[in-house]
């Protein structure tokens, strides 16, 4: 069931940042993952090429969630254990996220050009 | 009564909770008579000396807090059946209590069905009226919507959902701290609340005992884990020229205890599961015990006024 769960949730939840939408299936397949745990994001911050996707996935027993400071990309759903968020990386900047239930948690994704 | 009212003349004027209080006093005609003599000659002091409007009598109330009904993992496996374990014992209590306060988190992922789960179970306890403030987990996905939607019928609440009430001359503030938090910040009341806030303590009386409830701690306990509110401070400046302020928390599932001046902090245990103390564990996630030493970590909060006492009793008790 988390594994159904996990995928669904990946299907729905992807979709680009700042609006600078690439077609993923155009660009590399690299994963970039985030883990979730101990009330933190790791790695904290992560440099991605633009038009990769990133992927985060929550390991706590904690809901957490993933939304942007400067509400550059749309905000993930609350995530429970092992619930998964994806989006495309779009054009280059510095973008900063947090967990709205746990604001103490940050986190920092970078995206160069590809 | 007419001591009141001369008295009130002194100083703004009857205000309109002033004048419900009245009302309800002589409403409980009963009450009136039989203990109002003493009542009366008792605060008619304090009235003279500190400006009270009614005197405060003698109440019994009980925080329950933590409940995260949803939750499955392997802390606790079943909490709602923990949960009915708090509601029997509060059943079981010789005097029931007036009313129970819910200082938040009642879902662990703000699921209609948890909401329904909780609100069934409650239907069991003999205590019916509930006053609630919401946690984070209550607020998850809707910014609070739901939860205002169930839960605040009773009161008449204002912005995101809090509000004030008085029962038997005390003062009770139930506040709302988990939305619109910052990034990197803690627990938030924010500008429009708090403004609210002092206007609503603005017109009491010092003597008038105050209870504050909210999720997250109105002190900083441990800010590394967000346990703490930024802007509590301008909450409690607003409280400093009371007698007596009791400040009731939930959040951390553990009792912590503070007292500044004449002001009590406490935090209740949840009904749940615990949490480790502030530092002792790489993050603030539930605690896992021993099957057989989770109750004694789990509880509910009793809390006592009694006339002519500054500060109020607060009781907790286990679940063992």
């Amino acid at each position: 069931m988390a594994l159904l769960c996990a995928i669904s949730c990946l299907n729905l939840s992807a979709f680009a940042i700042a609006g600078d939408m690439k077609d993923a299936s155009s660009t590399s397949s690299k994963q970039n993952t985030i883990e979730i745990k101990d009330f933190a994001f790791s790695p904290q911050t992560i440099t991605v090429k633009s038009g990769e996707k990133i992927t985060w996935t929550n390991r706590d027993e904690e809901p957490h969630t993933v939304v942007s400071v400067e509400k550059q990309f749309k905000k993930s759903s609350a995530l429970d254990t092992d619930q998964t968020f994806t989006i495309t990386a779009g054009a280059p900047g510095t973008y900063t996220y947090f967990c709205s239930v746990h604001p103490k948690m940050t986190g920092t994704i970078v995206v160069v050009k590809s | 009564m007419s001591d009141y009212i001369s008295h009130d003349h002194e100083h703004d004027g009857i205000d309109r909770r002033g004048f419900l209080q009245c009302m309800a006093w002589a409403g409980t005609g009963l009450l009136w008579t039989v203990s109002g003599g003493v009542l009366a000659s008792k605060t008619l002091a304090q009235i003279a000396k500190a400006g009270e409007l009614l005197p405060a009598t003698d109440l019994s109330f009980l925080q329950i807090s933590d409940s995260h009904i949803g939750f499955n993992k392997e802390a606790n496996k079943d909490v709602t059946a923990t949960f009915k374990i708090a509601l029997d014992r509060i059943n079981a209590m010789p005097s029931p209590p007036s009313f129970l306060i819910h200082t938040g988190d009642i879902t662990q992922l703000s699921k209609p069905e948890e909401f329904d789960t909780f609100d069934e179970v409650l239907k069991s306890c003999r205590t019916k009226d509930v006053f609630y403030v919401p946690g984070e987990h209550d607020v998850l996905n809707d910014g609070g919507k739901l939860y205002r939607e169930r839960y605040l019928k009773r009161v008449e609440a204002k912005g995101s959902g809090w509000y004030s009430f008085n029962k038997n001359g005390v003062h009770f503030i139930g506040l709302v701290n988990v939305l619109d938090l910052q990034a990197g910040g803690l627990g938030q009341l924010g500008d429009e609340q708090l403004e609210w806030l002092e206007a609503d303590v603005k017109n009491l009386g010092t003597s008038t005992p105050i209870v504050v409830f909210a999720h997250i701690p109105l002190w900083t306990v441990y800010p590394e884990w967000g346990w703490g509110t930024s802007d509590s401070e301008r909450a409690l400046g607003y409280l400093k020229r009371f007698g007596s302020v009791t400040v009731l928390n939930g959040h951390i599932h553990q009792v912590l205890q503070k007292v500044e001046g004449n002001v009590t902090f406490h935090t209740a245990m949840s009904t749940a599961f615990p949490q480790p103390a502030p530092g002792t564990a790489p993050s603030p996630g539930p605690l896992k015990v021993p099957a057989e030493k989770l109750r004694s970590l789990l509880g509910l909060t009793s809390v006592q006024y009694k006339q002519g006492e500054t500060a109020l009793a607060v009781v907790d008790s286990d679940l063992s």
